[in-house]
Protein backbone atom coordinates (compact mmCIF):
# COMPACT_ATOMS: atom_id res chain seq x y z
CA UNK A 1 0.00 0.00 0.00
CA UNK A 2 1.52 3.55 -0.89
CA UNK A 3 1.82 5.74 2.06
CA UNK A 4 -0.18 9.01 -0.55
CA UNK A 5 -1.92 7.71 -3.29
CA UNK A 6 -3.39 10.65 -4.91
CA UNK A 7 -6.11 10.79 -8.28
CA UNK A 8 -7.52 13.34 -10.49
CA UNK A 9 -7.45 15.91 -7.68
CA UNK A 10 -9.18 19.09 -7.92
CA UNK A 11 -9.71 22.13 -5.93
CA UNK A 12 -11.19 25.41 -6.84
CA UNK A 13 -11.24 28.65 -5.42
CA UNK A 14 -14.11 30.65 -7.07
CA UNK A 15 -13.22 30.11 -11.02
CA UNK A 16 -9.54 29.39 -10.18
CA UNK A 17 -8.41 25.94 -10.44
CA UNK A 18 -5.73 26.00 -8.02
CA UNK A 19 -5.31 22.51 -8.26
CA UNK A 20 -5.99 21.08 -11.37
CA UNK A 21 -6.41 16.86 -11.79
CA UNK A 22 -3.30 15.94 -9.87
CA UNK A 23 -2.22 12.36 -9.62
CA UNK A 24 0.66 11.42 -7.01
CA UNK A 25 1.79 8.48 -5.23
CA UNK A 26 4.52 8.39 -2.56
CA UNK A 27 5.64 4.74 -1.69
CA UNK A 28 6.30 3.94 1.72
CA UNK A 29 9.76 4.94 3.00
CA UNK A 30 10.46 7.40 -0.53
CA UNK A 31 11.07 11.02 -0.12
CA UNK A 32 9.43 12.87 -2.41
CA UNK A 33 10.09 16.73 -3.27
CA UNK A 34 7.59 18.59 -4.87
CA UNK A 35 8.79 21.67 -6.91
CA UNK A 36 7.22 24.55 -8.35
CA UNK A 37 6.78 28.21 -9.03
CA UNK A 38 4.52 30.02 -6.19
CA UNK A 39 0.60 29.69 -6.89
CA UNK A 40 1.43 26.10 -8.87
CA UNK A 41 -0.94 24.54 -6.29
CA UNK A 42 2.04 22.71 -4.00
CA UNK A 43 0.49 24.10 -0.41
CA UNK A 44 -2.85 23.64 -1.25
CA UNK A 45 -2.09 19.44 -2.37
CA UNK A 46 -0.28 19.21 0.75
CA UNK A 47 -2.76 20.74 2.73
CA UNK A 48 -5.73 18.42 1.36
CA UNK A 49 -3.11 15.98 2.26
CA UNK A 50 -3.13 17.01 6.15
CA UNK A 51 -6.57 17.07 6.27
CA UNK A 52 -6.68 21.06 6.59
CA UNK A 53 -8.92 21.72 3.31
CA UNK A 54 -11.32 19.79 1.29
CA UNK A 55 -11.29 19.04 -2.01
CA UNK A 56 -13.62 19.47 -4.43
CA UNK A 57 -12.47 16.45 -6.66
CA UNK A 58 -10.82 13.09 -6.96
CA UNK A 59 -9.69 10.66 -4.36
CA UNK A 60 -6.85 11.13 -1.65
CA UNK A 61 -5.38 8.37 -0.16
CA UNK A 62 -3.09 8.85 3.11
CA UNK A 63 -1.77 5.70 4.86
CA UNK A 64 -5.13 4.01 3.45
CA UNK A 65 -7.07 6.52 4.84
CA UNK A 66 -9.33 9.55 3.33
CA UNK A 67 -8.16 12.84 5.13
CA UNK A 68 -11.72 14.26 4.50
CA UNK A 69 -12.76 11.68 7.02
CA UNK A 70 -10.68 9.96 8.80
CA UNK A 71 -8.68 12.91 10.29
CA UNK A 72 -7.65 12.28 13.52
CA UNK A 73 -6.75 8.80 13.03
CA UNK A 74 -4.15 9.98 10.28
CA UNK A 75 -2.89 13.26 12.26
CA UNK A 76 -2.05 10.42 15.34
CA UNK A 77 0.41 9.23 12.49
CA UNK A 78 1.92 12.19 10.51
CA UNK A 79 4.52 15.37 11.44
CA UNK A 80 3.36 18.57 10.04
CA UNK A 81 6.05 20.90 9.63
CA UNK A 82 3.99 24.15 8.41
CA UNK A 83 5.94 27.39 6.53
CA UNK A 84 4.27 29.34 9.47
CA UNK A 85 5.33 27.35 13.07
CA UNK A 86 2.73 28.88 15.32
CA UNK A 87 4.42 28.47 18.62
CA UNK A 88 3.54 30.11 22.06
CA UNK A 89 6.83 31.71 22.35
CA UNK A 90 6.96 32.24 25.73
CA UNK A 91 7.35 28.51 26.44
CA UNK A 92 10.92 26.99 26.81
CA UNK A 93 11.91 24.15 24.43
CA UNK A 94 11.38 21.25 26.23
CA UNK A 95 8.03 22.64 27.43
CA UNK A 96 6.58 22.93 24.28
CA UNK A 97 7.88 19.44 22.92
CA UNK A 98 6.38 17.83 26.12
CA UNK A 99 3.27 19.60 25.32
CA UNK A 100 2.50 18.81 22.02
CA UNK A 101 3.31 15.26 22.42
CA UNK A 102 0.49 14.71 25.03
CA UNK A 103 -2.53 13.58 22.54
CA UNK A 104 -0.24 10.99 20.46
CA UNK A 105 -0.77 7.33 20.66
CA UNK A 106 3.20 6.91 21.13
CA UNK A 107 5.20 9.88 21.03
CA UNK A 108 8.91 9.57 21.35
CA UNK A 109 11.22 10.35 24.59
CA UNK A 110 11.24 14.53 24.44
CA UNK A 111 14.99 14.75 25.36
CA UNK A 112 15.60 12.40 22.16
CA UNK A 113 13.48 14.52 19.64
CA UNK A 114 15.43 17.58 21.16
CA UNK A 115 18.52 15.87 21.01
CA UNK A 116 17.65 14.61 17.29
CA UNK A 117 16.94 18.33 16.18
CA UNK A 118 20.40 19.45 17.53
CA UNK A 119 18.71 21.84 20.21
CA UNK A 120 20.02 19.76 23.41
CA UNK A 121 21.77 22.51 24.51
CA UNK A 122 18.90 24.95 24.09
CA UNK A 123 16.50 22.69 25.38
CA UNK A 124 15.68 25.18 28.82
CA UNK A 125 15.44 28.73 26.72
CA UNK A 126 12.90 30.40 25.98
CA UNK A 127 11.50 29.59 22.53
CA UNK A 128 11.43 33.73 21.88
CA UNK A 129 15.11 33.75 22.64
CA UNK A 130 15.78 31.39 19.97
CA UNK A 131 17.10 32.63 16.29
CA UNK A 132 14.95 31.57 13.12
CA UNK A 133 17.03 28.56 12.11
CA UNK A 134 16.55 26.88 15.83
CA UNK A 135 12.81 27.52 15.45
CA UNK A 136 12.47 25.84 12.47
CA UNK A 137 14.35 22.91 13.75
CA UNK A 138 11.95 23.44 17.20
CA UNK A 139 8.76 22.94 14.20
CA UNK A 140 10.57 19.70 13.14
CA UNK A 141 10.97 18.45 16.89
CA UNK A 142 7.08 19.61 17.14
CA UNK A 143 6.03 17.25 13.93
CA UNK A 144 9.02 14.83 15.19
CA UNK A 145 7.68 13.56 18.74
CA UNK A 146 4.33 12.08 17.68
CA UNK A 147 6.65 9.43 15.83
CA UNK A 148 5.27 9.63 12.75
CA UNK A 149 5.44 7.12 9.82
CA UNK A 150 4.73 9.79 6.94
CA UNK A 151 6.08 13.53 7.58
CA UNK A 152 5.01 16.64 5.55
CA UNK A 153 7.67 19.08 4.98
CA UNK A 154 6.58 22.97 3.90
CA UNK A 155 9.35 24.16 2.49
CA UNK A 156 11.61 23.49 5.71
CA UNK A 157 14.40 25.19 5.27
CA UNK A 158 13.37 28.53 3.67
CA UNK A 159 15.16 31.48 5.28
CA UNK A 160 17.89 29.35 6.47
CA UNK A 161 22.02 30.12 6.27
CA UNK A 162 23.92 27.28 4.17
CA UNK A 163 25.15 25.66 7.42
CA UNK A 164 21.70 25.28 9.19
CA UNK A 165 20.56 23.92 5.72
CA UNK A 166 22.80 20.90 5.98
CA UNK A 167 22.41 20.55 9.50
CA UNK A 168 18.81 19.94 9.01
CA UNK A 169 19.40 17.74 5.79
CA UNK A 170 21.48 15.80 8.15
CA UNK A 171 18.05 15.10 10.00
CA UNK A 172 15.63 14.89 7.46
CA UNK A 173 18.24 12.08 6.10
CA UNK A 174 18.67 10.53 9.10
CA UNK A 175 14.54 10.24 9.21
CA UNK A 176 14.38 8.60 5.73
CA UNK A 177 16.90 6.32 6.38
CA UNK A 178 15.34 5.03 9.35
CA UNK A 179 12.09 4.75 7.04
CA UNK A 180 9.77 7.54 7.43
CA UNK A 181 8.12 8.52 4.07
CA UNK A 182 8.55 12.43 3.62
CA UNK A 183 6.80 14.71 1.03
CA UNK A 184 8.11 17.92 1.06
CA UNK A 185 7.76 21.48 -0.90
CA UNK A 186 10.95 23.30 -1.37
CA UNK A 187 12.11 26.53 -3.69
CA UNK A 188 15.62 24.96 -3.32
CA UNK A 189 16.52 22.89 -6.63
CA UNK A 190 19.58 21.55 -4.55
CA UNK A 191 17.09 20.30 -1.54
CA UNK A 192 15.67 18.37 -3.60
CA UNK A 193 18.58 17.02 -5.53
CA UNK A 194 20.27 16.48 -2.14
CA UNK A 195 17.03 14.33 -0.13
CA UNK A 196 14.85 13.31 -2.87
CA UNK A 197 14.33 9.64 -4.31
CA UNK A 198 12.03 11.24 -6.44
CA UNK A 199 10.98 15.19 -7.71
CA UNK A 200 7.48 16.01 -8.65
CA UNK A 201 6.99 19.18 -10.77
CA UNK A 202 3.76 20.97 -10.53
CA UNK A 203 2.49 23.84 -12.05
CA UNK A 204 -0.95 25.72 -12.62
CA UNK A 205 -2.14 22.90 -10.58
CA UNK A 206 -1.11 19.94 -12.48
CA UNK A 207 2.30 17.84 -13.10
CA UNK A 208 4.37 18.27 -15.51
CA UNK A 209 6.99 16.26 -14.96
CA UNK A 210 8.41 13.74 -12.08
CA UNK A 211 11.31 11.17 -12.11
CA UNK A 212 14.41 10.87 -10.07
CA UNK A 213 16.50 14.20 -9.64
CA UNK A 214 18.85 12.66 -12.27
CA UNK A 215 16.36 11.99 -15.05
CA UNK A 216 13.59 14.05 -14.68
CA UNK A 217 12.45 16.30 -17.81
CA UNK A 218 14.84 13.62 -19.93
CA UNK A 219 17.56 15.27 -17.72
CA UNK A 220 19.99 12.01 -18.17
CA UNK A 221 19.76 11.87 -21.70
CA UNK A 222 20.12 15.57 -22.68
CA UNK A 223 23.64 16.50 -24.27
CA UNK A 224 26.35 17.00 -21.81
CA UNK A 225 28.59 20.83 -22.74
CA UNK A 226 32.32 20.65 -22.52
CA UNK A 227 33.77 24.08 -22.12
CA UNK A 228 36.75 25.43 -22.19
CA UNK A 229 38.79 28.72 -22.41
CA UNK A 230 41.44 29.23 -25.59
CA UNK A 231 42.24 32.29 -28.00
CA UNK A 232 40.84 31.76 -31.26
CA UNK A 233 43.51 30.61 -33.13
CA UNK A 234 44.42 28.16 -30.68
CA UNK A 235 40.47 27.04 -31.31
CA UNK A 236 41.22 26.91 -34.77
CA UNK A 237 44.07 24.69 -34.61
CA UNK A 238 41.46 21.91 -32.45
CA UNK A 239 39.29 22.54 -35.41
CA UNK A 240 36.50 24.37 -33.42
CA UNK A 241 35.08 28.08 -33.14
CA UNK A 242 35.69 30.11 -30.06
CA UNK A 243 33.29 32.66 -29.09
CA UNK A 244 34.69 35.37 -26.84
CA UNK A 245 37.61 32.82 -26.04
CA UNK A 246 35.25 30.31 -25.26
CA UNK A 247 34.82 26.94 -26.51
CA UNK A 248 31.46 24.96 -25.97
CA UNK A 249 30.85 21.44 -27.36
CA UNK A 250 27.72 19.65 -27.09
CA UNK A 251 27.72 15.66 -26.78
CA UNK A 252 25.90 12.54 -26.22
CA UNK A 253 29.42 11.12 -25.45
CA UNK A 254 31.16 13.32 -22.79
CA UNK A 255 33.96 10.61 -22.32
CA UNK A 256 34.95 9.63 -25.39
CA UNK A 257 34.73 13.01 -27.07
CA UNK A 258 36.60 14.68 -24.09
CA UNK A 259 39.57 11.83 -24.75
CA UNK A 260 39.59 13.18 -28.51
CA UNK A 261 39.82 17.12 -27.51
CA UNK A 262 42.56 16.53 -24.59
CA UNK A 263 44.67 14.22 -27.19
CA UNK A 264 44.52 17.04 -29.88
CA UNK A 265 45.15 19.53 -27.41
CA UNK A 266 48.15 17.49 -26.10
CA UNK A 267 49.40 16.88 -29.39
CA UNK A 268 49.67 20.68 -30.18
CA UNK A 269 50.90 21.91 -26.98
CA UNK A 270 47.21 23.79 -26.14
CA UNK A 271 46.40 24.12 -22.48
CA UNK A 272 41.98 24.12 -22.22
CA UNK A 273 41.55 26.82 -19.57
CA UNK A 274 38.71 26.32 -17.30
CA UNK A 275 37.86 22.82 -18.47
CA UNK A 276 34.81 21.59 -17.42
CA UNK A 277 32.04 19.17 -18.46
CA UNK A 278 28.36 19.60 -17.39
CA UNK A 279 25.21 18.17 -17.78
CA UNK A 280 22.15 20.22 -17.46
CA UNK A 281 21.70 20.97 -13.70
CA UNK A 282 18.82 20.02 -12.13
CA UNK A 283 17.83 23.68 -12.49
CA UNK A 284 18.15 24.44 -15.72
CA UNK A 285 15.92 21.48 -16.39
CA UNK A 286 13.18 22.73 -13.48
CA UNK A 287 13.64 26.47 -15.24
CA UNK A 288 12.84 24.99 -18.94
CA UNK A 289 9.60 22.55 -17.26
CA UNK A 290 8.50 25.94 -15.68
CA UNK A 291 9.19 27.85 -18.42
CA UNK A 292 5.85 28.36 -19.89
CA UNK A 293 4.03 28.99 -16.48
CA UNK A 294 5.84 32.57 -15.29
CA UNK B 1 0.81 4.12 25.77
CA UNK B 2 -2.36 5.34 25.99
CA UNK B 3 -3.70 9.14 24.51
CA UNK B 4 -5.28 10.61 28.08
CA UNK B 5 -9.07 11.68 27.51
CA UNK B 6 -10.59 14.93 26.43
CA UNK B 7 -10.07 16.23 29.99
CA UNK B 8 -7.53 15.59 30.64
CA UNK B 9 -6.23 17.15 27.37
CA UNK B 10 -8.31 20.69 28.32
CA UNK B 11 -6.67 20.64 31.86
CA UNK B 12 -3.31 20.42 30.44
CA UNK B 13 -4.27 22.85 27.88
CA UNK B 14 -5.84 25.19 30.98
CA UNK B 15 -2.38 24.40 33.11
CA UNK B 16 -0.18 25.45 29.48
CA UNK B 17 -2.34 28.81 29.33
CA UNK B 18 -1.88 29.75 33.28
CA UNK B 19 1.61 29.04 32.54
CA UNK B 20 1.59 31.51 29.39
CA UNK B 21 -0.33 34.17 31.41
CA UNK B 22 1.72 34.27 34.17
CA UNK B 23 4.96 34.76 32.26
CA UNK B 24 3.10 37.61 29.74
CA UNK B 25 2.65 39.46 32.71
CA UNK B 26 2.07 42.94 30.88
CA UNK B 27 -1.15 41.54 29.67
CA UNK B 28 -2.34 40.15 33.00
CA UNK B 29 -1.60 43.22 34.36
CA UNK B 30 -3.39 45.76 33.07
CA UNK B 31 -6.56 42.90 32.88
CA UNK B 32 -6.34 43.24 36.60
CA UNK B 33 -5.36 46.86 36.57
CA UNK B 34 -8.64 48.17 34.27
CA UNK B 35 -11.53 47.03 36.34
CA UNK B 36 -9.31 48.78 39.85
CA UNK B 37 -8.72 51.67 38.57
CA UNK B 38 -12.83 51.82 37.52
CA UNK B 39 -13.16 50.52 41.55
CA UNK B 40 -10.47 53.43 42.56
CA UNK B 41 -11.70 56.41 40.27
CA UNK B 42 -15.59 55.68 41.47
CA UNK B 43 -14.99 55.62 45.45
CA UNK B 44 -12.81 59.05 44.63
CA UNK B 45 -15.23 60.62 42.90
CA UNK B 46 -18.60 58.89 44.11
CA UNK B 47 -17.38 57.08 46.88
CA UNK B 48 -19.41 59.19 49.73
CA UNK B 49 -22.80 58.48 47.93
CA UNK B 50 -25.46 56.20 49.46
CA UNK B 51 -28.28 54.14 48.42
CA UNK B 52 -31.58 54.83 48.83
CA UNK B 53 -31.38 52.65 52.33
CA UNK B 54 -28.89 54.86 53.45
CA UNK B 55 -26.21 52.44 53.35
CA UNK B 56 -22.78 52.89 50.88
CA UNK B 57 -22.99 53.05 47.25
CA UNK B 58 -19.65 51.24 47.08
CA UNK B 59 -21.80 47.89 48.05
CA UNK B 60 -23.56 48.40 44.79
CA UNK B 61 -20.45 49.45 42.32
CA UNK B 62 -18.18 47.03 43.80
CA UNK B 63 -19.61 43.70 42.97
CA UNK B 64 -20.73 45.64 39.58
CA UNK B 65 -16.99 46.70 38.60
CA UNK B 66 -16.30 42.62 39.97
CA UNK B 67 -18.25 41.69 36.97
CA UNK B 68 -16.36 44.32 34.74
CA UNK B 69 -13.63 42.14 35.80
CA UNK B 70 -14.67 38.95 34.95
CA UNK B 71 -15.76 39.84 31.28
CA UNK B 72 -12.52 41.79 30.60
CA UNK B 73 -10.92 38.67 31.58
CA UNK B 74 -13.23 36.41 29.89
CA UNK B 75 -14.26 38.12 26.75
CA UNK B 76 -11.90 40.74 25.83
CA UNK B 77 -9.04 38.69 26.63
CA UNK B 78 -10.27 35.62 24.66
CA UNK B 79 -11.61 37.68 22.16
CA UNK B 80 -8.17 39.28 21.25
CA UNK B 81 -5.85 36.43 22.27
CA UNK B 82 -7.79 33.93 20.51
CA UNK B 83 -7.45 36.07 17.18
CA UNK B 84 -4.21 36.44 17.71
CA UNK B 85 -3.35 32.52 18.16
CA UNK B 86 -5.42 32.39 15.09
CA UNK B 87 -2.80 34.92 13.54
CA UNK B 88 0.34 33.16 14.36
CA UNK B 89 -0.93 29.75 13.19
CA UNK B 90 -1.19 28.24 16.92
CA UNK B 91 -4.76 27.32 16.32
CA UNK B 92 -3.88 25.43 13.11
CA UNK B 93 -0.94 23.56 14.64
CA UNK B 94 -3.35 22.52 16.99
CA UNK B 95 -5.35 21.24 14.50
CA UNK B 96 -2.95 19.49 12.61
CA UNK B 97 -2.37 17.31 15.64
CA UNK B 98 -4.52 14.68 17.41
CA UNK B 99 -4.96 17.63 20.37
CA UNK B 100 -9.04 17.81 19.73
CA UNK B 101 -9.24 21.47 19.19
CA UNK B 102 -12.56 21.40 21.57
CA UNK B 103 -10.05 20.62 24.52
CA UNK B 104 -7.48 23.47 23.32
CA UNK B 105 -10.32 26.46 23.35
CA UNK B 106 -11.71 24.85 26.18
CA UNK B 107 -8.21 25.34 27.94
CA UNK B 108 -8.10 28.67 26.89
CA UNK B 109 -11.59 29.18 28.38
CA UNK B 110 -11.06 27.80 31.45
CA UNK B 111 -7.75 29.98 32.28
CA UNK B 112 -9.39 32.87 31.28
CA UNK B 113 -12.28 32.06 33.87
CA UNK B 114 -9.46 31.27 36.81
CA UNK B 115 -7.86 34.47 35.72
CA UNK B 116 -10.98 36.58 35.98
CA UNK B 117 -12.10 34.53 39.56
CA UNK B 118 -8.37 36.04 40.63
CA UNK B 119 -9.86 39.47 39.34
CA UNK B 120 -13.35 39.17 40.95
CA UNK B 121 -11.32 38.58 44.46
CA UNK B 122 -8.86 41.09 44.37
CA UNK B 123 -11.91 43.59 43.64
CA UNK B 124 -14.19 42.27 46.55
CA UNK B 125 -10.97 42.42 49.03
CA UNK B 126 -10.06 46.00 48.30
CA UNK B 127 -13.55 46.67 48.40
CA UNK B 128 -13.54 44.88 52.03
CA UNK B 129 -10.43 46.20 53.20
CA UNK B 130 -10.35 49.58 52.06
CA UNK B 131 -13.69 51.19 51.57
CA UNK B 132 -15.76 49.40 53.79
CA UNK B 133 -18.26 46.74 51.60
CA UNK B 134 -19.97 43.86 53.90
CA UNK B 135 -18.99 40.84 52.01
CA UNK B 136 -23.12 39.00 52.71
CA UNK B 137 -20.79 35.58 53.24
CA UNK B 138 -23.87 33.44 53.20
CA UNK B 139 -24.79 34.61 49.96
CA UNK B 140 -21.22 33.87 48.39
CA UNK B 141 -22.08 30.35 46.93
CA UNK B 142 -25.06 31.75 44.75
CA UNK B 143 -22.75 34.84 43.76
CA UNK B 144 -20.31 32.51 42.53
CA UNK B 145 -22.70 30.30 40.63
CA UNK B 146 -23.80 33.96 38.66
CA UNK B 147 -19.94 34.15 38.06
CA UNK B 148 -19.83 30.85 36.45
CA UNK B 149 -22.25 31.56 34.55
CA UNK B 150 -21.24 34.86 33.52
CA UNK B 151 -18.06 33.80 32.69
CA UNK B 152 -18.77 30.91 30.45
CA UNK B 153 -21.41 33.20 28.29
CA UNK B 154 -19.06 35.92 27.79
CA UNK B 155 -16.16 33.39 26.96
CA UNK B 156 -18.40 31.96 23.83
CA UNK B 157 -19.11 35.49 23.07
CA UNK B 158 -15.31 36.34 23.53
CA UNK B 159 -14.01 33.55 21.01
CA UNK B 160 -17.08 34.47 18.34
CA UNK B 161 -16.12 37.79 18.36
CA UNK B 162 -12.57 36.68 17.69
CA UNK B 163 -13.94 34.43 14.57
CA UNK B 164 -16.01 36.82 13.04
CA UNK B 165 -13.01 39.55 13.30
CA UNK B 166 -11.32 39.45 10.05
CA UNK B 167 -7.37 39.38 12.16
CA UNK B 168 -6.12 40.09 15.28
CA UNK B 169 -5.20 43.65 14.69
CA UNK B 170 -8.93 44.55 14.65
CA UNK B 171 -9.68 42.10 17.62
CA UNK B 172 -8.92 44.56 20.31
CA UNK B 173 -11.11 47.78 19.01
CA UNK B 174 -13.74 45.16 18.11
CA UNK B 175 -14.01 43.84 21.49
CA UNK B 176 -13.53 47.22 22.97
CA UNK B 177 -16.61 48.94 20.99
CA UNK B 178 -18.35 46.09 21.67
CA UNK B 179 -18.24 46.36 25.75
CA UNK B 180 -17.48 49.55 26.53
CA UNK B 181 -21.34 50.90 25.13
CA UNK B 182 -22.60 47.62 26.71
CA UNK B 183 -20.76 48.98 30.03
CA UNK B 184 -23.18 52.43 30.02
CA UNK B 185 -26.52 50.40 29.93
CA UNK B 186 -25.86 47.78 32.03
CA UNK B 187 -25.29 49.62 35.71
CA UNK B 188 -21.72 48.95 36.09
CA UNK B 189 -21.37 52.68 37.13
CA UNK B 190 -24.51 53.55 38.59
CA UNK B 191 -27.91 51.61 39.09
CA UNK B 192 -30.16 51.09 36.68
CA UNK B 193 -33.03 51.41 38.37
CA UNK B 194 -31.95 54.89 37.83
CA UNK B 195 -32.29 55.21 34.16
CA UNK B 196 -34.79 55.67 32.09
CA UNK B 197 -37.39 52.91 31.55
CA UNK B 198 -36.59 52.09 28.00
CA UNK B 199 -32.65 52.62 28.28
CA UNK B 200 -33.90 49.90 31.47
CA UNK B 201 -35.07 47.75 28.90
CA UNK B 202 -33.25 47.50 25.69
CA UNK B 203 -29.97 46.75 28.86
CA UNK B 204 -31.71 44.04 30.25
CA UNK B 205 -32.25 42.33 26.95
CA UNK B 206 -28.51 42.29 26.17
CA UNK B 207 -26.43 40.14 28.37
CA UNK B 208 -24.17 41.77 30.14
CA UNK B 209 -26.82 43.82 33.14
CA UNK B 210 -28.70 40.45 33.82
CA UNK B 211 -24.86 39.68 34.86
CA UNK B 212 -24.59 42.69 37.03
CA UNK B 213 -27.35 42.79 38.53
CA UNK B 214 -27.74 39.22 39.26
CA UNK B 215 -23.92 39.59 40.80
CA UNK B 216 -25.41 42.83 42.64
CA UNK B 217 -28.29 41.36 43.58
CA UNK B 218 -26.61 39.29 46.09
CA UNK B 219 -24.88 42.26 48.09
CA UNK B 220 -28.08 44.48 47.99
CA UNK B 221 -31.12 42.22 47.43
CA UNK B 222 -33.84 44.58 48.09
CA UNK B 223 -32.90 46.97 45.24
CA UNK B 224 -34.08 45.40 41.95
CA UNK B 225 -36.84 43.54 41.30
CA UNK B 226 -37.03 40.82 38.96
CA UNK B 227 -36.28 37.20 38.37
CA UNK B 228 -32.90 36.04 38.62
CA UNK B 229 -33.83 32.63 37.01
CA UNK B 230 -35.06 35.50 34.04
CA UNK B 231 -31.80 36.88 33.95
CA UNK B 232 -29.80 34.01 33.98
CA UNK B 233 -32.08 32.23 30.92
CA UNK B 234 -30.82 36.01 29.04
CA UNK B 235 -27.01 35.38 30.19
CA UNK B 236 -27.10 31.43 29.12
CA UNK B 237 -29.20 32.86 25.75
CA UNK B 238 -26.57 35.08 24.93
CA UNK B 239 -23.92 32.23 25.29
CA UNK B 240 -25.49 30.04 23.79
CA UNK B 241 -25.46 32.24 20.71
CA UNK B 242 -21.88 33.06 20.99
CA UNK B 243 -21.48 29.13 20.89
CA UNK B 244 -22.98 29.18 17.81
CA UNK B 245 -21.48 32.12 16.36
CA UNK B 246 -18.18 30.47 17.38
CA UNK B 247 -18.77 26.88 15.81
CA UNK B 248 -20.36 28.41 12.40
CA UNK B 249 -17.29 30.98 11.63
CA UNK B 250 -14.71 28.95 13.14
CA UNK B 251 -11.13 29.30 11.01
CA UNK B 252 -7.76 28.57 12.06
CA UNK B 253 -6.28 30.86 10.06
CA UNK B 254 -6.80 34.71 9.26
CA UNK B 255 -10.07 35.34 6.62
CA UNK B 256 -8.45 36.69 3.17
CA UNK B 257 -5.46 35.03 3.56
CA UNK B 258 -6.87 32.66 0.61
CA UNK B 259 -6.57 35.81 -1.48
CA UNK B 260 -3.56 36.89 -0.72
CA UNK B 261 -1.66 33.40 -0.76
CA UNK B 262 -3.05 32.67 -3.96
CA UNK B 263 -0.55 35.57 -5.18
CA UNK B 264 2.27 34.94 -3.20
CA UNK B 265 2.60 31.11 -2.69
CA UNK B 266 -0.29 27.91 -2.80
Amino acid sequence: MPAIRVRGLVKTYGSNRAVDGIDLEVQEGEVVAVLGPNGAGKTTTIEILEGFRNRDGGEVEVLGMDPAASAREIRDRIGIVLQESGIEDELTVTEAVTHQALPYERPRPIGEVVELVGLADKAGARIKTLSGGQRRRLDLALALVGDPSLLFLDEPTTGFDPAARRQSWSVIEGLAANGTTILLTTHYLEEAQELADRVVVITRGRVVAEGTPDSIGGRSDRPATIRFRVSDGDAARLGLEANDGLVMVETSSPTEELHRLTGRALEAGIELADLEVRRPTLEETYLRLVGGAE
Amino acid sequence: MRRPGWLALALAETRMQVRLLLRNVVAAFFTLVMPLLFLILLNFFIGDGELSDGSALSNYFTPAIAVFGLVTATFTNLAISTAMARDAGVLKRVYGSPMPLSAHVAGRVLSATLLGLASVVVMLAIGALVYGVEIPWSRMPVFFGVLLIGAAAFSALGVAVAMVTPNARAAPAVANAVILPLTFVSGIFFPLTDAPAWLQLVGRALPLAPFVESAVDQFVPWLIDGSIVWRLGVMMAWGLFGAVLALRFFRWEPSGIRRQSLEIDT
